[in-house]
């Protein structure tokens, strides 16, 4: 479903050029010359020992010190035709930041940074740069190792939020044009800032009670902590976006009566907020969650200090977790941390497959997860209270590629056995939440009741009307729809002075 | 946040809540509820919605004090607010002209119906109500019923209303004599639309029960209030609350809604202890 990776637009090219081609960045591509530049290591991210971390809540990734993320930042070549940008779905000018950085201007590689993204300090922490921007480096290609262009991204935005200099760059004059927002997550919040630069009103309506829509409610505190969260949102109230918390569009008022009500118009960010499970004997048995239940009783309402707060989240023994992706391993994790003896993750293909980051697997292994790959669960079983007491699991063979690229899950006959588990968490992905599609009239679905778009505008059937991020591509990431919600907000600029 | 307007008994351990919510007012419909959160470290928790006041843009709910949440907002008093109040949430109930419909609810269902009776009055059917209680100072609002339905039957365990026996009895009892019933709709604890469930099935009277599982967010983003109907998974935010009573898995209601018994123990013993004003 998601479009090629695009050519830089000529007006970005030339731009990025301008920059490439300043005294001082072409000072410092003299001070040090590239092979000495490709000598360096690079710096590892420093992280908290596993056997401590994984008995709490708190962040895994402790950043890198001033002194790493200069020499880091010196890895960069500098290229004259630099391929990273093309990697990078909200196309962030990578060299100028990184050099800024090199330069020992942290404040002002944090606003390079948010020119394109609103949103630093969380994508420097979730994004999968391996497979973006890090993927398509030059050192990459020359000597294995990419700049780490993420940890720089997290190291400028952290430092800039340290230091209490938040800048709040000029916004464009009032247009008097009134936008709603439909969904306080990544795309949301990546659409409200960018209007708000422009001059629009934006509001921004979230059907729960804290802004982040997946940031909060799914990703863990150890991966993405609040605080950082926080300041983010602080950061786009500050730009002038007003954030309507407890407020369902489609429930509370429709797409129409905000029309009514002056807004000409409409983001829909509301994302894949609908479970999919895997529809075997069984799964209704107290103690098997969707991923996002456990995630959401753990991080929005806090049950990680039940009886402190209300929302309880049962412990187990052994935790199952099925899922081969990275909302499963934050769901492993939580399990680990939450005191359970054995966590495992129980994912049908093999370790190639996993569609988690590397990252994220190899912190889980480290933390003592246990992974039964290859392998499928094919009914639960209760006790005579209806509680989970064990799983009966498959084995599973790899057969030939399927649509999606990756090798088939086939089931292996007489390879069955039974494994005792008390919770068992289901992560294999989530479908389009069908609030807003139920109630918007004319607006046209997809066949995976997703919300159709034209892809260049991210504009749906309805005028005005546009959307981006999982609710059109059914389960994604983070930065996906940041990208998508750039796309949107030029284009709803573009239509609101029409 | 939401500002309270009221909050009272009305009986021994169900209470009125009423709050300022203008914008949930204007979109209220019978048979939808509200998430509530009593305070920042509370739980999130669904309560059907009683009657609305679009003027006075207030929204009113009644709830049975059974744990933590319940008691937090037993606590609470006119002028306080909670940090959540969001809704109308779930479909709203079939209301059209069906005939004769016959209501059975009890508990905070007595409340929850009231805006169903209302409107199926409207919608010119004709309009029973069996109430059940358990003594008959447990019953309230009597005189709304009585205001709009063309008849109004009590049930209790006790001697003092007229028929002293649990619900199922008195509703078969008024099906009979009011036959042909075209629906029944049962609201209240999850014994009461079982047992309702069971009384009708035999006599092949359609029946809406309005399930009542544990919830999260109540906008089908996690699955909690995951219950069976018609032997397919069905979320109850989402897909109803109503569902045909012929049809519902009521054992694995049942458990669900016990999913977490042990720790809302531990959780209201503490809050008596440490917290309870």
């Amino acid at each position: 479903m998601a479009e090629e990776k695009k050519e830089l637009a000529p007006e970005l090219k030339e731009k990025l050029r301008a920059e490439f081609e300043k005294d001082w960045r072409k000072d410092l591509r003299k001070a040090v010359p590239p092979k000495d530049r490709m000598k360096q290591v690079r710096q590892k991210m420093p992280e908290r020992p596993a056997g401590e971390r994984n008995k709490d809540f708190k962040e895994v990734n402790l950043g890198l010190t001033q002194d790493m993320a200069q020499a880091e930042a010196r890895r960069c070549l500098d290229c004259a035709n630099p391929q990273c940008i093309a990697g990078c779905p909200v196309a962030i000018d990578i060299p100028s930041f990184v050099k800024l950085i090199e330069r020992g201007e942290f404040l002002a590689a944090a606003w390079k940074l948010k020119e394109t993204n609103s949103l630093p300090a969380i994508c420097g922490r979730v994004c999968p740069q391996e497979t973006q921007c890090e993927e398509l480096c030059a050192m990459k290609k020359a000597s294995g190792v990419p700049v780490a262009i993420g940890n720089l991204e997290r190291f400028a935005s952290d430092f800039e939020r340290l230091s209490g200099s938040i800048n709040i760059p000029p916004l464009l004059p009032p247009t008097g044009k009134k936008v709603a927002v439909i969904g306080a997550g990544p795309a949301g919040l990546t659409v409200a800032g960018d209007l708000a630069k422009l001059g629009h009103k934006v509001t921004v309506f979230e059907a729960l009670h804290e802004s982040g829509g997946v940031l909060i409610y799914g990703i863990p505190e150890f991966r993405l902590p609040k605080a950082i969260l926080k300041a983010e949102v602080d950061y786009l109230r500050r730009l002038g976006v007003d954030i309507r918390t407890s407020f369902v569009v489609g429930m509370t008022a429709t797409i129409d009566d905000l029309r009514n009500d002056g807004y000409e118009a409409f983001f829909i960010g509301s994302g894949a907020g609908l479970p999919n499970f895997m529809k075997i004997p069984g799964e209704n048995l107290v103690g098997v969650y969707s991923a996002n239940e456990y995630l959401t009783r753990v991080n929005l309402m806090r049950a990680y200090a039940f009886p402190a707060y209300d929302t309880p989240v049962f412990q187990a023994k052994t935790a199952a977790v099925i899922g081969g992706g990275n909302v499963a391993m934050d769901s492993v994790r939580t399990a680990k941390r939450l005191g359970a003896e054995r966590a495992v993750i129980v994912y049908r293909r093999s370790r190639t497959e996993m569609p988690a980051r590397t990252e994220e697997i190899h912190h889980a292994e480290e933390e003592g997860i246990e992974f039964q790959l290859l392998t499928t669960p094919i009914r639960y079983f209760g006790d005579n209270y209806g509680h989970l007491r064990a799983m009966e699991c498959q084995k599973m063979g790899l057969g030939e590629p399927d649509a999606s690229g990756r090798r088939r899950p086939v089931p292996i006959e007489g390879s069955e056995y039974t494994i005792e588990v008390d919770l068992a968490v289901c992560a294999i992905g989530q479908s389009p939440n069908p609030l807003i599609p139920q109630t918007t009239p004319g607006l046209k679905m997809g066949k995976w009741a997703n919300v159709e778009v034209d892809w260049a505008t991210m504009a749906t059937s309805l005028p005005g009307v546009y959307a981006g991020g999982d609710i059109i591509r059914g389960g994604a990431t983070v930065i996906l729809a940041m990208g998508d919600a750039r796309v949107a907000a030029a284009q709803i600029d573009k239509y609101l002075r029409r | 946040m939401p500002k309270i307007l009221d909050q009272r008994r009305l009986v021994p351990n169900l209470h009125l809540l009423e709050v300022h919510a203008p914008e949930v007012a204007r979109k209220c419909r019978p048979g939808q509820f509200v998430i509530i959160m009593p305070d920042e470290r509370g739980e999130r928790i669904p309560l059907s919605i009683a009657d609305w006041d679009v003027e006075r843009g207030s929204v009113t709910a009644v709830f049975l004090v059974v744990g933590t949440s319940t008691r937090k907002l037993a606590a609470l008093k006119a002028g306080n607010e909670v940090p959540v109040f969001v809704g109308p949430l779930g479909r709203p109930s079939e209301i059209a002209s069906f005939g004769t419909v016959v209501l059975a609810a009890g508990c905070f269902g007595i409340g929850a119906l009231w805006p169903t009776a209302r409107a199926l009055k409207a919608a010119g059917n004709k309009v029973i109500a069996v109430i059940d209680a358990k003594a008959d100072y447990l019953v309230y609002w009597k005189d709304r019923y009585q205001s709009v339905c063309d008849r109004v039957l009590f049930s209790s365990r006790d001697h003092a209303l007229a028929s002293k026996d649990f619900i199922p009895r008195p509703l078969e009892d008024t099906l009979k004599a009011e036959a042909p019933v075209a629906r029944v709709i049962a609201v209240g604890c999850t014994y009461l639309m079982y047992a309702c469930a069971q009384a009708t099935k035999p006599l092949g009277i359609k029946t809406i029960v309005s399930l009542n599982p544990i919830m999260v967010d109540g906008t089908g983003m996690c699955g909690a209030c995951r219950c069976t109907a018609a032997g397919k998974t069905k979320f109850a935010c989402v897909d109803g609350p109503d569902f045909d009573a012929h049809e519902v898995d009521w054992e694995e209601l049942f458990i669900r809604r016990k999913s977490y018994f042990d720790d809302e123990v531990r959780s209201l013993c503490r809050y008596e202890e440490t917290e309870l004003p």
